[in-house]
């Protein structure tokens, strides 16, 4: 039994030992801009779902992770060039995106896209839409007969709506909903819309070690259910989990 | 109002907000490490624009036309690009000889691990220095082109008469620059000079456009509304924020102006133009 346990240790240590010497540092990209996903808490440290689940995973990894953002539009550009290894950042996995980059198995299942406006007869088949920029649902509303106005950042989208510079926001309705709980004037409006694959972590096409050792600890997460459980920490009881 | 007092007093001292106090650190780091450096560009430039060989002169001329007639938005968004991947293309030849893969590939740009600057495993401090560098290198490269025009206008504007009693005293032509032109034309290049500091000052936040979490990025950050998934919600403050930079840099500008004033009265002392012609007269 002792010398079984003692294998098995060396087994794992060495599995550790090859992928550490590619990444002896794993540098976890994120945005930092959309709570409850990912955001730069008020001691200016990397917070939210995406910082317990990664911080988890790079535990059940073995790997050394250093957390770093990178704001939204480039971040799938210096991912490839090198400038950190993975993309934690509530991507959704999309073809397109998948031809660029690959992803890990999903670790938020399909949800839905919602619309945010300030009544409810906003107009969104023909309105002013606003979203982020180079998002599933800025080419969703490219695709409709609505008008599309992208922002940089998700908070400049609230913002646009709130000034009047559009109808609605359409965003994941996971960050949605609690702008819509703590703001009387906004509230959601129209039909939950399933874009994506879920959300998975995004990583370089030749990094397959990385992406399997991540693969693996997700699985193992999904597993004993600790996944499901902080995604109900983090995005409420009613939040789709697995 | 107890309490409002109290909560900015906490709001206002919570770790995003050192961070951004730091930034203010990073603004102040670029400008004075940016320029002694522009004006040693600058004079080089100036000096090779007046060189009496004509490859080092076409150089100083072409250096300084160049980079004056490109918008400076677009030369700092290019130019970080450019030297950054010459940094790990030079690396790369060096170090991964027997690469075979294509360096370009797309849009991407990539070359052997050994050849990432700086490498792929050092501290988010490291890589964070490292951009600060290219930005600084940058900024001195525009700057220091506007400031070899400065200096080479002010150069010229040392009156002749000077340089030929030099030359009449049997001084060799590097003598004459050293001892005469160079200590003589630094009042004709302050207006120039004070302008071309006061432009610095106010670029300084397009650091923001490289990257670089300057004060901008944290006014912005900060600024922006936050529900209750932080400790301190607010609604959107960007105005007051950002409020806030435009009094900063209006504080700086003037006591950069005061300071400038200070000096050209300093440097008028003993020279032959209007303003030491009047400090002459008022103290005798």
């Amino acid at each position: 039994m002792k010398t079984l346990v003692i294998s098995a240790t060396v087994l794992a240590l060495s599995a550790g030992a090859v992928l550490a010497d590619a990444h002896s540092v794993v540098r976890m990209g994120t945005e930092g801009a959309y709570p409850p996903y990912n955001f730069i808490n008020d001691s200016g440290e990397v917070d939210g779902f995406e910082r317990a689940l990664g911080d988890e995973l790079c535990l059940r990894a073995e790997l050394n992770c250093q957390w770093v953002t990178n704001e939204w539009d480039s971040i799938i550009p210096n991912l490839t060039s090198g400038n950190y290894d993975t993309i934690i950042a509530g991507m959704s996995i999309t073809d397109e995106r998948d031809q660029v980059i690959d992803f890990t198995q999903n670790y938020i299942p399909p949800a839905s896209s919602l619309f945010l406006a300030l009544s409810e007869d906003a107009d969104l088949a023909g309105g002013v839409i606003a979203a982020q920029t180079n998002t599933i649902q800025a080419g969703y509303i490219a695709e409709t007969g609505a008008t599309l106005i992208e922002f940089a950042t998700p908070d400049e989208t609230i913002a646009a709506v709130r000034n009047g510079e559009a109808d609605a926001v359409f965003a994941d309705g996971d960050y949605l909903l609690p702008v819509a709980n703590e703001d009387a004037d906004l509230m959601i409006v129209g039909e939950p819309v399933q874009l994506g694959g879920g959300v998975g972590m995004g990583v370089r096409e030749t990094d397959n070690e990385l992406r399997d050792a991540f693969d693996v600890a997700i699985q193992s997460m999904k597993d004993d259910g600790t996944l499901n459980a902080l995604i109900t920490e983090w995005f409420g009881p009613e939040a789709a989990t697995f | 109002m107890l309490d409002t007092g109290q909560w900015f007093a906490c709001y206002l001292t919570n770790g995003a907000h050192f961070l951004f106090y730091q930034s203010f650190l990073v603004v102040f780091a670029l400008i004075f490490v940016t320029a002694p450096t522009a004006l040693a560009f600058g004079f080089g430039a100036a000096a090779a624009s007046r060189s009496p060989i004509l490859p080092i002169r076409l150089l100083g001329k072409l250096y300084t036309a160049m980079v004056r007639g490109v918008p400076d938005i677009a030369f700092f968004l290019f130019f970080v690009i450019v030297l950054d991947q010459l940094i790990e293309y030079s690396v790369h030849t060096i170090r991964c000889p027997d690469w075979s893969e294509p360096i370009y590939q797309g849009a991407n740009f990539l070359v052997c691990d050994a050849a990432r600057v700086p490498p792929g495993n050092s501290p988010q401090w490291v890589h964070e220095t490292y951009n600060f560098f290219l930005a600084v290198f940058t900024y001195a490269i525009v700057f220091g082109a506007f400031c070899g025009n400065v200096l080479f206008g002010a150069m010229r504007a040392v009156p002749r008469a000077q340089l030929e009693t030099a030359e009449a005293y049997g001084m060799s032509r590097r003598q004459t620059f050293w001892r005469v032109l160079v200590p003589q034309m630094w009042i004709y290049a302050l207006p120039g000079l004070s302008n071309v500091w006061m432009i610095l000052i106010k670029a300084t936040p397009l650091l923001f456009l490289l990257g670089i979490e300057d004060i901008v990025y944290w006014a912005r950050e900060l600024g922006g509304s936050r529900t209750s998934a932080y400790q301190y919600p607010h609604p959107d403050w960007r105005f007051w924020y950002f409020l806030g930079l435009l009094v900063f840099y209006l504080c700086f500008t003037r006591v950069s102006e005061i300071a400038l004033s200070r000096l050209t009265r300093r440097l008028s002392r003993g020279q032959a133009t209007m303003a030491g012609e009047d400090l002459r007269k008022a103290a005798a």
